[in-house]
């Protein structure tokens, strides 16, 4: 399989391509890691006239402490990701999360900016992204704007980003006390890609009641989503076994679920509300539940 | 419009001009003829087609050959040297670690990426390492065996050259630039990724 011809560009720096972008923003496909456009330009699904490659713009090549949190920039890689101390000690979800993403192969090229930008319905970043209620910030030639990671998933394989926009770096809060992160998963065992895929965060103040809850839910809709009943379910409880139950089953209420060749829409509410009570309870371990 | 290229393969440069569209598994067999790296799903999944790009496994038919201009490259045909096999081709040897032999060389380089970071991993390591390659022969049991044996002859090698110091053939570690973050960090600590 060959894609079919097209012209490469490859910017050295964001402006450079923020300017190409401009001009020929509906004949370009951006390349990041590869490892969901190279695929598509094979099949030929994709067949742009130009594709913009910025694997070689160093700015967006690095993971930046700032004040109370991170700042992730979009060609940073899934492996370095899953390999990174400053995300262990203060965001550890992501790491986490990475670790699950597609095989090593894919984790040493595919990229954090890449993988959302793509917005596949059963890509496992989205979720981690939600509910850690992330930034995303896309840049074009004209302007910069910031978008929350609940409004960035648009549709099956489209964002929120503009034909001349490109992601520039996703920014997340440092975790504190008292808080407990998961991602767990049922992976499609061919492909790896998720059915359901579920991130948890809960915070408890000092007498042990939930102050916070943010649940992010992959593969089950067209679109991930923020499980927002969930989290009004857990809001302050103690997050026991049969509380976190209790919450759970609300995982794909009201939410109009897929079914496809892998899973029924109905398999998958259950498979939801089970994982998202996995995902709940090892948050809570983690976050030292009284 | 053909792209002019230079890729280190092997230890050797090799400067060529491709289409943007040919992948980089096309030009490693078809350009410069190294055709122990071979073609399976062409859809990314089952490994096959791995090299070391920059000193880590990737699937060769999800890389454009214009993506790794600069790049160093190994392939299998530059794991053995002088006619001798590699440690991770002498483990696979005596675990008899292959049936066909189709999808050995993508393993053999995706093992060699796993051993570089991790010279002792469990047998729940070694399939994680290797879940993005499918072996259609042996059930991965003689594979997982091999891949702990490649190991094994790996740390003797490791512990004899501590003893007989030779920096330049120590193994190449994979680029990393995580050190500076070890240390407490304070805000505006960065992390540059290769």
């Amino acid at each position: 399989m060959f894609p079919a011809n097209f012209d490469y560009v490859c910017p050295a720096s964001l402006a450079e391509a923020a300017q190409f972008l401009n001009q020929h923003s509906e004949d370009a496909k951006i390349l990041a890691g590869g490892q969901s456009l190279i695929p598509l330009l094979k099949l030929r699904l994709a067949a742009p006239q130009f594709v913009v490659d910025l694997g070689r713009i160093a700015e967006l090549k690095v993971i930046r402490e700032t004040n109370g949190g991170f700042e992730i920039g979009s060609l940073v890689r899934h492996v370095d990701i899953e390999r990174s101390h400053l995300l262990a000690r203060g965001c550890p979800l992501l790491p986490e999360t990475a670790a699950e993403v597609g095989d090593m192969q894919v984790r040493n090229r595919g990229t954090l900016g890449g993988s959302l930008a793509h917005a596949d319905p059963a890509g496992d970043f989205p979720a981690a992204i939600l509910a850690l209620d992330a930034e995303l910030t896309a840049a074009s030639a004209i302007a910069q704007r910031t978008i929350s990671a609940q409004d960035f998933f648009v549709g099956i394989l489209t964002s929120a980003l503009y034909p001349n926009e490109i992601l520039t770096s996703i920014r997340v809060p440092k975790l504190g006390p008292r808080t407990g992160s998961a991602y767990v998963k049922m992976s499609q065992q061919a492909s790896g890609f998720a059915i359901v895929g579920v991130a948890a965060i809960l915070t408890f103040d000092e007498k042990g009641k939930v102050t916070e809850a943010r649940v992010g839910i992959t593969g089950v809709a067209s679109v991930p989503y923020r499980a927002k009943k969930v989290e009004a379910a857990l809001r302050g409880t103690a997050a026991s076994a049969k509380e976190i139950a209790a919450a759970a089953a609300l995982a794909s209420k009201g939410v109009d679920a897929l079914s496809d060749i892998h899973a029924s829409a109905a398999y998958r509410r259950d498979v939801a509300a089970v994982f998202t009570r996995r995902s709940l309870e090892k948050a809570a371990q983690r976050a030292g539940r009284k | 419009m053909k792209l002019p290229i230079t890729v280190t393969v092997n230890g050797t440069p090799h400067s060529s001009e491709v289409e943007p569209r040919l992948l980089l598994v096309h030009f490693l067999r078809d350009v410069l003829e190294l055709t122990g790296t071979h073609v399976g799903c062409e859809t990314g999944l089952c490994g096959a087609c791995t090299v070391h790009l920059d000193g880590e496994a990737v699937k060769s038919c999800m890389v454009l050959a214009v993506q790794a201009n600069g790049s160093k490259i190994t392939t299998v045909e530059g794991l053995a040297s002088d006619g001798e096999l590699d440690e991770v081709q002498r483990g696979f040897w005596e675990e008899h670690g292959l049936q066909c032999g189709y999808c050995t060389p993508g393993i053999l380089l995706a093992a060699h990426d796993l051993l570089l970071r991790s010279p002792d991993p469990s047998d729940a390591e070694v399939r994680g390492a290797l879940s993005g390659n499918l072996c259609r022969c042996t059930g991965y049991q003689t594979i997982v065996a091999a891949v702990r044996n490649a190991a094994r002859k790996m740390r003797q090698k490791t512990r004899h050259m501590k003893e007989v110091p030779m920096p330049a053939a120590r193994p190449q570690k994979p680029p990393r630039a995580k050190k500076a973050a070890r240390k407490p960090s304070a805000p505006g600590v960065a992390e540059v990724v290769p």
